[in-house]
């Protein structure tokens, strides 16, 4: 199996998704809040592991951009989830050794009193191993 | 003893891919009875039947057995085989070796073993089969057809034009069903009512057709030929047959804040009222729910007004009783309602609305007088988005929408985007899809005249949310070519609603006996070869009940459907199913049982005279079965406690020698 | 595979408007299901007297299954009501007389319900094949 069958695989085995039961409509794009902030879009996550092409997701800003609010999810017609496909390739990046996207030195940077701590907290959770 | 010929059909590779069919012509050969054995590639081509035909003259067949595909299939095909061999059809059985065998097991030795037992169970049945003759039962020469559409109209006038009797039952107070709320029809653009308005005087004009408008489908009960229905024709406080339709009680009518549900109650009309002004039969009828004198007993001013004398308030449903021959059904559909799709503000915004509001919103009849404006403060729209999609196609895990695509939405959508565009070309009309299907004469020539001679916005993508601001409507969508978000400040937005069967459908079916799919549905009896037909004999489909489909399809489907019913109209007698109930008087003691779970009332009593072993004679009770009636479903025959009843064709020991081949 | 490996004899009654055409479309669709499922068409399933299922197992069938219309649905309006209640009844003397009441089952399988047929199928199979044989009941006068 070559490495991006096998990246495939493993996206789809750890966020659940069967990314063939999307029918392109593109009404996760259409209803992101961070679609500006991000390089790749949600539909594009899901057709980029369809087609096996995840490197360039892996090495994307985009994976930190996704809020997670889960209204693709919510509004996806075909029951696809991107979102759980956004963070499964977010964890694949972030398990691999040195890929933290966030470290303990990075946390009083972000520290900002207008920022509720708890964000920082679960940020911090979910962006490291 | 029965001398049994055995036919293995290969049916091409499909059943020798997986079924050594020699081996299983062997070994069937070798069985008690079996006189000859073989196999060949058709069996049910016409080389096929005649391999069968000349065994039964050379080796003096009296019964078949056919290893081949499901005897749904073609059971019917050997039964006339043998019937012209000179053997009775009934004297045939079928082993089913190729879906039930060869395409679902993949190994060749099991495939062959099971083909073995099925075809052993098939002989052990054969040994014991007797040869039948059906009956005849007569046909009443009526058809009734549920649901007055354009599909129940055209089916109707069809069916009378061929000379027989037709009733037309309608729940609503007017024919004319969803045709007559749209504006113009894809892709001629000629308006619907003028085609659709003259077929409604027609059929009010046919003296073989009678319409219950305001009625609804109780009971049916009976059979092919002879059906028998309770029609419920609701009260409407006017006397039909007396009412002019002048409208003067509903210019009275003090009552004026109705929701419309002709508009889709984007309007108002009155207690008493006419659905529009070419309702057929054109009568007026009272809405109970809103009519002053009704609910309290104080008004009465339309019964001064009308000079007839057609009001009559203490009207009471009335309930008919008629026989028909065929029942057609033509339900027809409705959109979905929106309430689950928030990300849309349909329920947030009056400007909000469906395809079918929209037809109304342009036609010249509708609540703004064909003037487009926005029904929340009256504006003429300068920036429309039309979102595809809308319920259909979805995931059949999601909790709402459909699973199929509607059909229907992608040419409607392009017909309200070129009409907008063409009477309104200061507008800036936008089109979210996924898809464009446009399959169907001149329907992609269309489509494309909307986007390149009107300048409208074709957009793939989808329209992610819909947030009312002040008087705008803020729709977020993405743009799939662009790589884009877009942000659209529209005045209006159309959402193409998946369609669905009707409510009523469902109870109609179970009423019926007809068979639906998992979305309400009728099934067809095939879905390639009898699209009209439901598997349920004499029921007949006509129109959206049996799936989406646009007005073309639905007249055409409507005419299928009024031929198949001519057709079985055209016979004087039916020949029915000779598989039915059978009592032996003699073992029967006169329980009751069997009548009492018959589900037909095929099962009376008689009192006999016997002779009994001393010579004596003496007098029972005994049942019998009026073959006529009965369907052969066996209840009867389980329910006998001293076993007189069996079935023919199905009885108690040939069900039992089959499982005594299984399991040998 | 082994020689001898344990194979159970299931019988299926399948009423000829729903279940049949539902095992017709399972073979459609070419959903597998274990060969040891032989059918045998019924008009309804109210057709099948008690007998039927006994005679089975006396004649050594290791599980019996009934497979109607989905209640409301029976082609002959009321049949698989019966059914209902019939099999309730006899399932419940079983135990009775010896035999596992997870060796019968009902099952209600429309004719669109291929895939259901296929899966009701494999898990009944496996069912039955974990009780081992039937050996209660067999009347080995019957064997050849």
């Amino acid at each position: 199996m070559d490495k991006n069958a096998r990246l495939k695989e493993q996206i789809e085995r750890t966020s659940g998704v069967n990314v063939l039961k999307c029918m392109r409509c593109g009404k996760c794009s259409g209803t992101c809040p961070s679609y500006d902030e991000m390089e790749y879009h949600p539909h594009q996550f899901v057709y980029m592991v369809e087609t096996g092409d995840i490197e360039p997701l892996l090495n994307s800003q985009s994976l930190y951009k996704c809020l997670t609010c889960f209204a693709c999810v919510d509004r996806c017609p075909r029951g696809v989830e991107p979102a759980k496909v956004i963070e499964a390739v977010r964890l694949m990046a972030i398990r691999q050794q040195g890929n933290n996207h966030m470290t303990p030195n990075d946390v009083p940077e972000a520290l900002d009193d207008d920022l509720p701590q708890q964000a920082i907290v679960s940020a911090f959770r979910r962006f490291s191993k | 003893m029965q001398r049994i010929g055995v036919f293995v059909c290969w049916c091409g590779s499909n059943i020798a891919a997986t079924v050594d069919v020699q081996a299983v012509s062997d070994a069937l050969g070798k069985e008690p009875g079996v006189v000859f054995s073989t196999n060949y590639q058709y069996m049910c081509s016409q080389a096929g039947q005649d391999i069968i035909k000349e065994a039964v003259k050379e080796h003096n067949l009296t019964g078949i057995v056919v290893c081949s595909c499901s005897p749904r299939m073609h059971e019917a095909t050997f039964r006339k085989t043998a019937a012209s061999a000179g053997i009775n059809p009934y004297m045939v059985e079928i082993a089913n070796i190729r879906e039930q065998c060869s395409w679902v097991h993949k190994d060749k030795a099991t495939g062959t073993e099971k083909a073995i037992i099925l075809g052993k169970a098939a002989i052990a049945k054969v040994q014991l089969n007797a040869p039948l003759t059906p009956g005849e039962s007569p046909v009443t020469k009526r058809a009734l057809v549920i649901g007055g559409g354009i599909a129940g109209i055209q089916t109707a006038l069809d069916i009378a034009d061929a000379g027989f009797e037709v009733d037309i039952v309608e729940k609503k107070p007017t024919i004319g069903g969803k045709m007559a709320q749209i504006d113009k029809t894809f892709p001629t653009l000629d308006c619907a009512a003028c085609i659709l308005t003259p077929k409604m005087v027609d059929v009010a004009q046919n003296d073989k057709i009678r319409i219950f408008s305001y009625s609804e489908v109780e009971a049916v009960s009976g059979f092919v030929g002879s059906f028998e229905a309770k029609i419920r024709r609701k009260a409407r406080y006017v006397k039909e047959d007396i009412c002019t339709g002048c409208g003067a009680c509903t210019e009275k009518c003090p009552m004026k804040k109705v929701p419309n549900e002709f508009n889709l109650g984007m309007d108002n009309r009155t207690a008493i009222y006419i659905p529009f002004a070419q309702a057929v039969p054109k009568v007026a009828t009272i809405d109970p729910n809103y009519c002053l004198m009704l609910k309290n007993g104080k008004c009465g001013l339309c019964s001064r007004v009308c000079t007839a004398g057609a009001i009559d308030y203490k009207q009471q449903d009335e309930i008919i009783e008629e026989k028909y021959g065929a029942i057609v059904a033509a339900t027809g559909y409705n959109p979905i309602s929106l309430d689950k799709f928030d990300e849309f503000a349909y329920n947030q915004s009056p400007d909000v609305i469906t395809s079918l509001e929209f037809e109304r919103l342009t036609n010249a009849a509708g609540p703004t007088a064909g003037i487009m404006l926005r029904p929340s403060d009256h504006e003429h729209p300068h920036t429309i988005v039309f979102v595809q999609c809308v319920g259909s196609r979805c995931d059949k895990c999601a909790e709402k929408g459909k699973e199929y695509c509607s059909k229907i939405c992608c040419m409607y959508t392009a017909k309200h985007a070129m009409l907008t565009r063409d009477k309104y070309p200061d507008t800036e009309v936008y089109v979210f899809y996924i898809d464009v299907r446009t399959p169907g004469k001149s329907f992609d020539e269309f489509y494309r005249r909307a986007v390149e001679e009107y300048g409208v916005h074709y957009i793939k993508g989808m329209v992610g949310k819909i947030v009312p601001e002040g008087k705008k409507l803020k729709v977020q969508a993405s743009d799939l070519f662009a790589n884009k978000q877009l942000h659209i400040d529209a005045d209006l937005v159309v959402l193409a609603a998946a369609i669905e069967p009707d409510k009523s459908a469902r109870s109609i079916a179970t009423m019926l006996t007809a068979s639906m799919d998992t979305n309400d549905f009728f099934t067809e009896a095939h879905p390639k070869l009898r699209p009209v037909e439901s598997p349920t004999a004499g029921v007949f489909l006509s129109g959206c009940c049996q799936g989406p489909k646009d007005i073309p399809e639905t007249v055409a489907q409507a005419s299928a459907a009024a031929s198949k019913v001519i057709g079985l109209l055209s016979k004087d007698k039916l020949t029915g199913n000779p598989c039915v109930a059978h009592s032996d008087e003699m073992m029967c003691n006169g329980c009751s049982s069997c009548a009492n779970v018959c589900a037909y009332g095929a099962i009376t009593y008689v009192d006999k005279e016997f002779r009994m072993p001393d010579r004596t004679t003496a007098v029972r009770r005994v049942a019998q079965v009026n073959e006529a009636v009965c369907q052969g479903c066996g209840a009867c025959t389980v329910a006998c406690p001293s076993g007189a009843m069996d079935l023919k064709g199905f009885a108690n020991k040939q069900i039992m020698a089959e499982v005594d081949a299984i399991c040998r | 595979m082994p020689v001898n490996e344990y194979k159970p004899k299931i019988v299926a009654f399948c009423c000829n408007w729903c279940s049949y055409a539902g095992a017709d479309l399972a073979g459609n669709n070419r959903l597998n299901y274990p060969a040891e499922v032989k059918i045998i068409r019924v008009p309804c399933s109210c057709r099948v007297n008690p007998m039927f299922i006994l005679r089975a197992f006396q004649r050594g069938a290791d599980g019996v299954i009934l497979c109607g219309c989905h209640p409301g649905d029976c082609h002959y309006i009321s049949g698989n009501y019966y059914t209902r209640r019939r099999m309730a009844l006899l399932f419940s003397m079983l135990n009775y007389l010896g035999i596992e009441k997870e060796r019968t089952r009902v099952e209600w399988v429309s004719a669109a319900e291929g895939a259901k047929f296929a899966e009701t199928m494999n898990s009944f199979v496996a069912q039955v094949a974990a009780l081992g044989e039937n050996k209660r009941l067999e009347d080995l006068r019957c064997k050849q």
